[in-house]
């Protein structure tokens, strides 16, 4: 198991490293210089050449480079170009409304998934079956923005029980905070569920067919019985996979869903970044998406050896 | 029988608490960009004077709603040396928010700041004719110029000339320290920005206590927030298509006003073909401008026939000297040796009305045999090759600084237009402290760009605004990018 996980620890440092390159050169190269664009149409040669002094635009690039991983490291991603105020302090506002909301998001779908996949693979073949898989064909399709869009012309404009939008603020108290993300969590949602459905549904059917299921309905376990307690945990390495894909998608990837419901997120603080030309925000924040997406696949690795003995000792399936 | 006597007790308790229910005193204004800072006097971005101006700072002169200009911090002046001195007599009693005292001390302050040779701020332009700034007592203030000046107290009025302590003036960016009549609370980044009403305002007490800039800028959202009533109003309403349903309900009012945006389709004057006035001419006739504002901006927008606000005393309607016509563009394209069609470049930055009115303009020049390649841009390309670069034919830009014409004259500016006579016109005019001779000069200004064909002049960008029915005071007209709040309260 030691060696198993030193082998995944190694992956992901040199992943990061290679990231923290390719982040850099593409983000450098876009053109536009931050210090006009701040200033405006109006701004003299002087004034511009001093912001570009003040922001250190005028170092050469490798030296930028070095002084950027070499901040991360210590856990400081340097000063935004626009706002002035450390980065550090930017991503962690934001990464108090996108993690409790990936988070939110995350454990509806899977609330949702788990027992209609578990159901839909029970009474495989039967009207019940179909009518589940019908609903996650439309979860699929459905694009998770028009849905959004959707639920608030329901239930803010109609019957007004929520909001159109915005963060309350977690100083309002937990519950009025998490009202606030419950239609963006239920948006991002519904499309997940719907995909981890199916997942966990073909998984488990690819497990039951198994000989050790015959096994043990030969020992006298009801078919509930038997899927519960020994087909679950074999189905659950796509499922684990497709969930910390999910995960990730759901950190980075609500960009959309935090513009329609203007919640002040990561995804919306990258997309302000690069409008703006404020080129350490978008390093840091795309550098820090990426270690969340490498951390979550690596934990997905070790929820697999924790799941499955037989990748413990190395060995193949 | 108990529930027949419970009926009439219970409306006559909803018609004594309906009864001592006061007014609103809060209100929630949703406000499309974010300012990247509170410092009006760093940077360029009009969202910052869209929160602090006339709220939290304040200068020796302000804005008024129609673009006059009116005394704020400076009592009265008066203006010696014809027009190369001016002095101030300040109010007294006046204190920053942090306590500290207003004095002549921060007057001077304030501008050396603007003034010094590392300072940020985008318009130091308007400080470049001050010389130096004299504190004569505490009260009084005299600003000594180069030049004589009759633009001073309109720059003055600006939200990058407001005045600043020197003591707090350091942390303006993050914590704003004013003398305004409301005070900076509290700024959840990405999210809103709250300020309280200043218990200690020097002058005319304003009627709301508290108020909340929500940040709201895609456009289906800003819908939603004011159905929904998360906003109470929207200056600067992003979504014109939804204004027809709004104006219907009657809980909100759809208040239609000018700005100061001249929207232009600037023509590289020193690149040829359209170094030509015969084919600048063509391009003008060939634009229908009624198209233009219905296809871009949903009717929403003035058509203007040279480079000046038309809600302006001085504006000169020149619409027909340029007005659509397409045998007498033909006619000038084929006289300048252009009869085979030619092809020019179309850089759109991007705001609607260049990117939607790119292609309408792009379809009426193919009519006369103009082919325009149109290429979307980003604002900070746009900034990198158009304005600085000067690498383009054609482009669409709305000039939004108010009293602009004055670019005009100046032959590096990013459409290189060169004309001694309007040099010289200009020039005079900055010096002129008459008001009767400056509106004649800027009539004059106005005719000769308007004579000579230097850009495609389209329409003057409307401020469409959406409010609660019951909440007045906005602003109608946008004489400077900002959201005054002294003047607004709830309906009762």
């Amino acid at each position: 198991m030691l060696g198993y996980i030193v082998k995944r620890l190694g992956s992901l440092l040199a992943t990061l490293l290679v990231a923290s390159i390719i982040i850099f050169v593409v983000i450098e190269i876009v053109p536009g210089d931050p210090a006009s664009f701040m200033l405006g149409l109006n701004a003299q040669a002087d004034t511009v050449a001093a912001l570009r002094t003040e922001l250190g635009l005028d170092v050469s690039k490798p030296q930028r480079y070095i002084s950027w991983v070499s901040g991360m490291l210590q856990g400081d991603f340097g000063q935004s170009y626009t706002y002035r105020s450390p980065v550090t302090d930017m991503i962690g506002d934001r990464l108090w409304i996108s993690l409790p909301l990936a988070l939110y998001a995350l454990g509806l779908s899977t609330l949702i998934a788990f027992p209609a996949g578990i159901w839909a693979a029970s009474k495989r073949g039967r009207a019940t079956d179909s009518i589940v898989m019908g609903f996650t064909q439309l979860g699929v399709a459905i694009p998770n923005f028009w849905f959004a869009l959707i639920l608030v012309l329901f239930f803010s404009i109609k019957l007004a029980w929520f909001s159109a939008g915005g963060f309350a603020g977690w100083e309002q108290g937990f519950f009025a905070a998490m009202k606030s993300l419950t239609l963006p969590a239920i948006a991002l949602a519904l499309p997940q569920a719907a995909i981890l459905t199916r997942v966990m549904r073909s998984s488990l059917l690819d497990v039951m067919g198994e000989d050790f299921m015959r096994t043990a309905r030969a020992k006298g376990l009801t078919e509930r019985q038997a899927l519960v307690h020994h087909a679950l945990r074999n189905a659950l390495i796509p499922v684990l996979t497709i969930i910390g894909l999910q995960f990730s998608f759901l950190i980075a990837g609500a960009i959309i869903i935090e513009n329609v419901f203007f919640l002040p997120g990561l995804g919306r603080l990258v997309f302000q970044g690069i409008a703006q030309r404020d080129l350490i925000v978008v390093e840091s924040v795309v550098m820090l998406l990426v270690f969340a997406v490498v951390l979550v696949t690596f934990l997905v690795d070790i929820a697999y050896a924790w799941v499955d003995p037989r990748l413990r000792q190395g060995r193949r399936r | 029988m108990k529930l027949y006597y419970s009926i009439p007790a219970f409306f006559m308790a909803a018609a004594l608490t309906g009864s001592v229910w006061a007014a609103r005193t809060d209100v929630i204004l949703g406000v499309v960009l974010e300012p990247p800072n509170l410092d009006p006097t760093a940077g360029a971005a009009a969202a910052i004077d869209e929160v602090v101006y006339a709220n939290i700072f304040e200068g020796l002169t302000r804005f008024a709603p129609d673009g006059s200009v009116l005394p704020a911090l400076a009592k009265e002046w008066s203006i010696e040396n014809e027009g190369a001195r001016y002095v101030f007599s300040l109010h007294s009693g006046v204190k920053f928010h942090d306590g500290a005292d207003f004095t002549a001390e921060d007057v001077k302050f304030s501008v050396d700041r603007a003034m010094a040779e590392d300072s940020t701020n985008a318009q130091k332009g308007l400080f470049e004719n001050i010389d130096n700034v004299e504190v004569m007592d505490p009260l009084t203030v005299a600003i000594n110029l180069k030049q004589p000046d009759g633009s001073l107290l309109f720059n003055l009025a600006w939200g990058d000339a407001v005045i600043l302590d020197e003591a707090s003036a350091a942390d303006t960016a993050t914590k704003p320290v004013g003398t305004g009549p409301f005070t900076f609370t509290n700024w959840v980044q990405g999210d809103r920005v709250e300020i309280t009403k200043n218990p200690d305002y020097w002058g005319t007490p304003v009627q709301l206590e508290k108020a909340v800039f929500k940040f709201i800028s895609e456009p289906t959202a800003a819908f939603a927030a004011i159905m929904a009533g998360d906003v109470d109003a929207f200056p600067n309403y992003p979504a014109p298509e939804n204004l027809a349903q709004l104006d219907a309900d009657p809980r909100y009012s759809v208040v239609l006003g000018s700005t100061e945006g001249e929207t232009i389709l600037s023509m590289n004057n020193a690149r040829p073909p359209l170094d030509d006035v015969r084919v600048r001419q063509a391009i003008s006739h060939a634009i229908n401008r009624d198209d233009i504002i219905d296809g871009a901006m949903f009717g929403y927008g003035t058509p203007i026939g040279t480079h000046f606000a038309p809600h302006n005393p001085a504006y000169v309607d020149l619409v027909s000297q340029s007005e659509f016509d397409i045998v007498k563009s033909k006619a000038l394209l084929k006289e300048a040796g252009f009869s085979e069609g030619l092809t020019l470049s179309l850089k759109l930055p991007p705001p609607s009305y260049a990117r939607r009115g790119g292609e309408i303009i792009a379809a009426q020049l193919r009519d006369v045999g103009i082919t325009a390649e149109i290429e979307n841009v980003e604002w900070a390309q746009w900034i990198e090759q158009a304005f600085k670069g000067k690498d383009f034919d054609l482009t669409i830009v709305s000039h939004t600084e108010p009293m602009d014409i004055g670019v005009y004259a100046d032959p590096d500016y990013y459409f290189e237009y060169d004309n001694a006579d309007l040099q010289t016109l200009m020039t005079e005019f900055g010096v002129e402290t008459d008001e009767a001779k400056r509106e004649e000069m800027l009539r004059n200004a106005q005719q000769i760009i308007s004579d000579d064909f230097v850009n495609g002049y389209l329409f003057q960008l409307a401020k469409t605004g959406v409010a609660n029915s019951k909440l007045k005071g906005l602003w109608e007209n946008s004489p400077t990018q900002a959201n005054d709040l002294t003047g607004v309260y709830w309906e009762d």
